[in-house]
């Protein structure tokens, strides 16, 4: 009973620690390729703008960054103390992909940030945008690694179990395992989206606040077109990878759909209370055939149910039907309503003059998109993380079986510590958002900082 | 694999001095930085602005030091990883919110509104406090076994003053080396003040080692280790003695020697160093573990180790770069 308590509490805190964590890279992965694109315009037209939208968007960058490092920094060691049980079975394998994120990774960015942020007067020019551009190649390698890891726990492969330890056989099995690139193209497009709405979000609200600069309209030019250019992608991808996951991980999409037996012509859930007790839908409202035209592309396709993974004694070796089931009816209708607004706006841009174009309940509209992409990520890592439940290592290794033998109350009073540090940071990050919108809404004469009025207009930015 | 004879004796060894480097460059390195931060309330607020500056575009990568070590322990030494932390849970807790209130305060401080300044100032004072004394604890704990009895206890909590006191040093020693003025006459103050306690520190914990266990006694009380080792504890005792002089002179009319009390405190921190690792090889976890009992197989720790070797000379090559580009007094960080 007492290791139950610490695998929930243990269970509950790294779902905390990595829901806080995933927020900041989804900003940052993306947001290092939209300032070298900023800098790259700048470089190819000496034009300021860009150089503005750099320098604005490098802080929220900056900010985002530190958030990430120091929620990373205590990922890395809660496999230690909450989890040993997953280096002890699996380290072999989990170590060196961990190793190659930190080695390759962590130190490119972490480096060369320093020059991007503050080496732009100190440094040649191709230098400052060879640092943004090591910056961005960074953050998609530590994307890289770690992408690799997730997607080998849901379909590991390429290793042999000698004495309850898990030994490599092929490390290009484990690298290229099937659903790590359907699962890193897909969070590589989370990332880009998150990016373009908040850019999009945050340019809508200087917009509302009366900011006509031409820097303004290129960013938000830049943010609406990134969103409409690729949610398509994301919706065609996401497909795909749910069709991955429906061959390795049949459970887990029985209860992303709900359907508790297998069978064919399987309507699509749109509304379900699932019972888990009764083993049956409540209130349910679906399309007819739906989940079989998805899944299997056929009105009669059978498709895979819950009750195949209840054991003869009745134990269940399906994740919780529930949370799987909403959160990713979440992730698909933000897909939905993101593809609405982004290409309305981009058809109104097109015809119209610009954001001039723009009707005023669109660019509203933009405001509460702005973290839209957040939402959407997080549920769509609720989704296939609970989705592999109960394992950790499908197939391989249980959760159960890799908590640490810590006692209840030390979990619990940690737990309690984070969550509030977190929630400080959260509103923090938010608040320090819209304050640094409002400041450059209100044009950057009015800044406070002490010596901006000092600096020499007649030194301009030096153009390449 | 073959080429250096066994290699499930030289990799583990290999890993094991891997680790212990980056540990030392993590010491050192986010020793300073920590360090200013431990000094931050003795400062005004435009010198606070100073000092952040001079650690500003340096923080971030200094921290990954911590990642790669215990990374390294974590993928090299995969059993240790489990008993050492769970052991240390608490403190280890304590440190991460500890990194993260300071990590996030360099941000914050410089972009939340004016008003909330002063907050973000305690953060990361309070977040450098929590971090060092987290690792003086676990530092204590461990050379004392790991095990929660009074007496470890209590050296431990003496590890905590000591080891940010330690790093009070090194941070002041590095405000001498970036700054000029006020702020550097105030940092030889605050090196000769922290001075004291670094050197009370190394000798308690160069007294207790070898009395918490004969055999890290034999390892140095047998002829003739014992003459092979002592310049250690001479060379540490120069250092000190180079130490106070220096402090005593600085800061000179024409800013010679502000390198010295950095150079000097990083000598120190080598030596105490290499003297603990001598003394706990080749146990990972104090007399239960050693690194081959611990370690992972051959196979994972190879591919890591060519991983390592290609990268690590490309990592203090940039960040040569980084320091050369922020070299000299350090002044107001501004991204435009």
């Amino acid at each position: 009973m007492e290791l139950m308590d610490t695998l929930l509490l243990s269970r509950i805190q790294f779902a905390a620690n990595i829901s806080f964590h995933i927020l900041f890279p989804t900003v940052t992965i993306a947001l290092a390729w939209v300032l070298v694109f900023f800098k790259w315009r700048y470089n190819r037209t000496g034009d300021q703008d860009w150089m503005r939208a750099y320098f604005f968007w490098v802080k929220v960058f900056a900010l985002s960054f530190a958030l990430g490092v120091v929620s990373g920094i205590t990922m890395s060691f809660q496999f230690g103390t909450n989890w040993p049980g997953f280096m002890e079975s699996v380290g072999n394998i989990a170590g060196p992909l961990l190793a190659y994120e930190v080695i390759t990774a962590f130190f490119l960015e972490a480096v060369f940030l320093g020059i991007m942020l503050f080496g732009f007067r100190k440094v040649p020019g191709w230098l400052h945008t060879f640092a943004t551009v090591a910056v961005a190649v960074g953050t998609l390698l530590s994307a890289f690694w770690i992408l690799v890891l997730n997607s080998w726990m849901h379909t590991p492969q390429g290793f042999e179990m000698r004495d309850g330890v898990a030994h490599v056989t092929s490390w290009m099995e484990i690298i290229f395992n099937p659903s790590m690139p359907y699962r890193l193209i897909h969070m590589l497009l989370a990332s880009g989206l998150t990016v373009a709405f908040l850019i999009a979000g945050i340019s809508a609200l200087r917009w509302l606040m009366r900011d006509r600069s031409d820097e303004l309209r290129k960013t938000m030019r830049v943010g609406v077109w990134m969103a409409a250019l690729l949610i398509p992608v994301q919706i065609f991808m996401g497909d795909l990878h749910g069709l991955n996951t429906l061959e390795h991980q049949p459970a887990k999409v029985a209860a992303m759909e709900a359907n508790w037996e297998t069978r064919g012509n399987v309507p699509l859930v749109l509304f379900a209370l699932p019972d888990e007790e009764a083993r049956e839908n409540r209130f349910a409202l679906s399309i007819p055939n739906g989940a079989s035209l998805i899944l299997k592309h056929s009105a009669d396709g059978v498709v895979p149910g819950l009750n195949d993974f209840v054991t003869e004694d009745g134990a269940v070796e399906h994740p919780p039907v529930s949370p799987v089931f909403w959160a990713f009816r979440i992730m698909v209708g933000l897909g939905f309503a993101m593809l609405a607004l982004s290409w309305a706006a981009a058809f109104a841009m097109r015809r119209g003059r610009g954001v001039e174009g723009l009707p005023r309940p669109l660019i509203w509209l933009f405001v509460p998109m702005a973290l839209s992409g957040w939402v959407a990520t997080l549920a769509g890592w609720y989704t296939t993380e609970i989705g592999r439940q109960p394992w950790l290592v499908q197939g391989v290794l249980s959760t159960e079986a890799a908590v640490g033998d810590v006692a209840p109350g030390m979990v619990m009073s940690t737990l309690i510590s984070y969550l509030v540090v977190y929630v400080v940071l959260l509103v923090a990050y938010l608040g320090v958002l819209i304050y640094l919108t409002r400041k450059q809404a209100q044009g950057s004469d009015q800044e406070p900082g002490k010596d901006d009025a000092a600096r020499p207009e007649t030194n301009p930015i030096p153009a390449e | 694999m073959t080429l250096f004879g066994d290699p499930t004796i030289w990799l583990p060894l290999a890993f094991a001095a891997l680790m212990g480097l980056s540990i030392l460059i993590y010491v050192v390195l986010d020793g300073y930085d920590l360090g200013v931060g431990l000094l931050f309330p003795f400062a005004t607020p435009k010198e606070r602005d100073r000092m952040i500056a001079s650690i500003g575009p340096f923080w971030d990568a200094n921290e990954t030091w911590l990642v790669l070590a215990v990374g390294l322990l974590l993928v090299a030494f995969p059993l240790a990883h489990g008993v050492i932390l769970t052991a240390l849970y608490l403190p280890v807790a304590i440190m991460l919110i500890g990194l993260i209130l300071r990590g996030v305060s360099f941000e914050f401080r410089v972009k939340a509104p004016a008003p909330h300044k002063w907050a973000w100032n305690t953060a990361f004072f309070v977040g450098s406090v929590m971090t060092a004394a987290a690792q003086g604890w676990m530092l204590g704990l461990y050379v004392m076994g790991l095990d929660y009895t009074a007496i470890n206890v209590a050296f431990a909590a003496a590890s905590a003053v000591f080891l940010s006191l330690g790093y009070a040093l090194i941070g002041a020693a590095w405000l001498i080396l970036k700054t000029d003025g006020d702020l550097q006459r105030k940092a030889v103050g605050w090196a000769r003040h922290s001075l004291w306690g670094v050197g009370l520190g190394i000798a308690a914990i160069s007294a207790a080692t070898p009395l918490m266990s004969p055999r890290i006694w034999d390892k140095w009380f047998t002829v003739p280790e014992f003459f092979l080792l002592a310049p250690l504890p001479i060379l540490s005792v120069v250092l000190l003695a180079v130490l106070w002089i220096s402090l005593r002179r600085l800061p000179t009319e024409d800013d010679h020697f502000a390198w010295l009390p950095f150079t000097a405190t990083i000598g120190l921190m080598v030596l105490a160093f290499v003297g603990l690792a001598y003394s706990f090889y080749p146990y990972v976890v104090p007399e239960r573990m050693t690194i081959y009992e611990a370690a992972a197989a051959p196979g994972s720790l190879f591919i890591m180790l060519i991983g390592v070797l290609f990268v690590v000379p490309v990592i203090i090559g940039y960040s040569a770069l980084a320091y050369w580009v922020f070299r000299g007094k350090a002044t107001d960080l501004r991204y435009d």
